[in-house]
């Protein structure tokens, strides 16, 4: 490769300056010699795979994270469960170790003089230094995926995979939606690797830089457990780890997550823009200039919390997205446990070798109340309590049965199934894949936190 | 433009907020001259050593390095290397990575011989497969300096390149920067110590407050300078004090001389005092065992310019 020559229009002075891609080379050497990054890289291509093929060995599964009852039933739950823990511990902390120490690492080995006499231009370095550090970090997610995806297919099989709704699909749909959730996440994944390069430039030497997209992502997921505005809830890039959920549904709930998407890669491109300008006006000839409280304060958190308000002033304007209030209304939770509640009735169905019964002969319909609301109940809890109610073809009778919901703020549900137990109670039922607790024992659904035009 | 110049600077002026570090400087260094860059601590040296290698750029003023006029871009001209506060190594790679890395960087050939050649200039041929992390001092700025050698600059700015050498690692890297001198490169070096310079520069910046206060050869800094304390060791300590208090332009430096040993003196003169005081010893029949100045004519001259421009604040 040739150097680029670059003419200084304003002097006439011609300077042989390092191309980008020279610049990424150098920079992945660094990365790749650091026996930090090269544990991860190794961790995140096999940790991923043991961890799921041994939890889907064990007979208790995790069934507090989504998608960790059916890791008997098939392999494509398991990167589901590992995109849940990676959503909420491994990204960000993979961001901090990377994108957290990219520009605060040369910092830390006075090595900012060397490399600008070298490359002669901050820009091609702030550049070089950002797709070297997400080369990295695709790196280690494309591990996570790959590696617990295989762990699972390799210890279950590449079987159906239920849906947040109770609906089958197909194992080669499953792939697609557990490749399509993964590239949502990357999404969530840049803002907080913008976070990281912000942090890295205005704290410098600072461990706190280091630590900042692990703390920016604890505060969002914090955030999300408060009961917040759904505009509010939204703004927050942090939302994109949880919205994958969405695609899990049919039809799938992609409102919120083409929100999240869109608000992340926002929070990515303008922490990222904000880097740059603070890398530029830098002071090199001055070591002891790696940032300070003051600039961390007026070029970090005003903007970025400046965002916050702006994010959640057009999603109330422009989405169906409440100002106010947390999404989650009777009618939407009445309506979401009716449809899983069907999907899985057909699925109880066929595993017990009875008549094949299909959701729309079922005509499944929930009443549910929360504590002593019974009317216009709305909000996160515990307390929620919803009868369903089906038909079965040829059958006179009018079939119920009782659950007991806990909703939490961010719209997903576990509904425990509380009678008759010969309809919801816990018992073995035999399936492809062994035998396996009756599915209107207990499943999981997702409230739609946007309003929408049903009921 | 003379383009025997490596560096002309103008009026050169650096501030940062209220501090200005550089308030008008002028600056000639010749192609092929070792150029010695003294100051006290806070002179702005780092600051200048930064406008030379593209780090930062002045307020006003105009500067040229190697015949190219610097504009507002962030970056020196091609042929321009060297360090400030020390060489930036990666202590993850070794010797030879870091050198690897860097030209692989800047397009230069990566063939083990360059770089091979690089470090034997240096000294460092035995530690080229060890990784920097266990590097002392000195072998880091060797290293930092292989790493300058190994772009082919035609100007090298250095900034106390000697710093935790020892003397067979001074006298090696007093060796390579004469060998590139006399090759045509010029050399900026900024240093404390003014053995260093003395071996080394044929002129030298003075800087002070960010002006500068001397700039020229070593010679008419010692000619132009003031009268120097010289040590004394006489055959007979008594008489030459006497011949010492009876000549012209000659002071004894009382309680000076208990330092430097029982029998030795301290006198302050001018060249031309100090000549009629050894022949009068001479004349007199005292032998004359040693006579050195008490510090070097660079140290006593940087001492009395940055005082006199720190009293004139």
């Amino acid at each position: 490769m040739t150097a680029t020559v670059a003419v200084d229009h304003t002097s006439g002075a011609r300077t042989v300056r390092v191309s980008v891609a020279r610049g990424y080379r150098f920079e992945l050497v660094k990365l790749v010699s650091q026996w930090r990054i090269r544990l991860l890289v190794l961790a995140c291509w096999i940790a991923p795979a043991l961890f799921v093929a041994g939890v889907s060995q064990q007979a208790t599964l995790p069934v507090d994270t989504l998608f960790g009852r059916w890791m008997h039933a098939s392999g494509w739950a398991g990167p589901l469960v590992m995109l849940g823990f990676a959503g909420a511990w491994a990204l960000p902390l993979l961001t901090s170790m990377v994108a957290g120490d990219v520009f605060a690492c040369e910092d830390r080995l006075g090595t900012w003089r060397q490399l600008l006499v070298a490359v002669r231009s901050p820009r091609r370095i702030f550049v070089a230094k950002v797709v070297a550090g997400l080369t990295v970090l695709l790196l280690l997610v494309a591990g996570l995926a790959c590696s617990s995806a295989a762990g699972g297919l390799v210890t279950v099989g590449n079987h159906p995979l239920v849906g947040l709704d109770g609906h089958l699909l197909t194992p080669s749909d499953a792939a697609i939606k557990v490749l399509l959730a993964w590239v949502c996440v990357l999404a969530p994944t840049l803002a907080l690797v913008a976070i990281g390069l912000l942090g890295s430039v205005v704290l410098g030497r600072s461990p706190m830089g280091l630590l900042l997209p692990a703390l920016v992502a604890l505060t969002m997921q914090l955030a999300q457990m408060l009961p917040l505005p759904v505009a509010v809830r939204l703004a927050l890039p942090g939302y994109a780890f949880i919205a994958w959920n969405g695609l899990f549904t049919d039809p799938a709930q992609l409102g919120p997550l083409l929100i999240g998407v869109v608000v992340s890669l926002v929070w990515a491109l303008i922490a990222t823009a904000l880097a740059y300008l603070l890398f530029l006006r830098r002071d090199f000839t001055n070591l002891t200039d790696d940032g300070s409280g003051r600039r961390a304060l007026t070029a970090g958190v005003l903007p970025l919390a400046g965002l916050v308000a702006a994010g959640v002033a057009v999603i109330a304007a422009t989405t169906t997205a409440p100002a106010s209030g947390s999404g989650i209304s009777q009618d939407k939770v009445q309506r979401s446990v009716a449809t899983a509640f069907a999907h899985l009735y057909r699925m109880q169905t066929d595993q017990l070798n009875r008549p094949h019964v299909t959701e729309a002969q079922l005509k499944a319909t929930a009443t549910c109340s929360k504590g002593s609301v019974k009317v216009a109940a709305e909000g996160p809890g515990n307390d929620w309590r919803c009868v369903v109610s089906w038909h079965l073809p040829d059958v006179e009778a009018t079939g119920t049965a009782i659950y007991q919901l806990d909703v939490t703020s961010d719209g997903r549900f576990v509904a425990d199934g509380d009678g008759p137990k010969e309809v919801n109670g816990y018992f073995l039922v035999r399936t492809p894949t062994g035998d396996a607790p009756n599915p209107l024992w207990q499943f999981d659904g997702n409230v739609e936190l946007l309003r929408t035009s049903k009921g | 433009m003379d383009t025997r110049l490596a560096i002309r600077a103008r009026g050169i002026t650096r501030c940062f907020g209220d501090v200005v570090a550089l308030d008008g400087i002028d600056l000639d260094v010749a192609q092929g001259q070792i150029h010695g860059l003294v100051g006290p601590n806070g002179a702005g040296k780092t600051t200048l050593l930064g406008l030379l290698l593209g780090l930062a750029v002045a307020d006003s003023g105009r500067l040229e390095i190697l015949g190219t006029p610097v504009g507002r871009a962030l970056a020196a001209p091609d042929g321009v290397a060297g360090f400030v506060d020390g060489p930036g190594l990666y202590p993850s790679l070794t010797a030879r990575q870091n050198l690897a890395a860097l030209a692989a960087l800047r397009g230069h050939d990566t063939r083990t011989t360059e770089i091979d050649d690089v470090l034997d200039q240096v000294g460092l041929t035995h530690v080229a497969e060890d990784r920097a992390r266990g590097f002392s001092l000195g072998m880091r700025q060797r290293l930092g300096l292989a790493a300058a050698l190994l772009t082919r600059p035609r100007l090298l700015v250095l900034d106390e390149p000697s710093n935790g050498l020892d003397p067979a690692g001074k006298r090696h890297v007093h060796g390579v920067l004469t060998r590139l001198a006399a090759d045509g490169t010029s050399v900026v070096l900024s240093s404390h110590r003014m053995d260093d310079l003395e071996a080394l520069c044929s002129e030298v910046t003075i800087i002070a407050t960010g002006r500068v206060v001397f700039s020229g050869p070593l010679s008419k800094l010692a000619a132009e300078n003031r009268e120097l304390d010289y040590r004394l060791l006489t055959s007979d300590p008594e008489a030459a004090r006497q011949l010492a208090l009876d000549t012209a332009g000659i002071r004894v430096v009382e309680g000076a001389g208990a330092r430097h040993g029982a029998d030795g003196l301290v006198v302050r003169a001018l060249v031309p005092a100090l000549d009629e005081l050894v022949v009068r010893l001479v004349q007199a029949g005292v032998a004359l065992r040693e006579l050195a100045p008490v510090m070097s004519p660079l140290e006593a001259a940087f001492l009395a310019l940055t005082d006199q421009q720190e009293a004139g604040r």
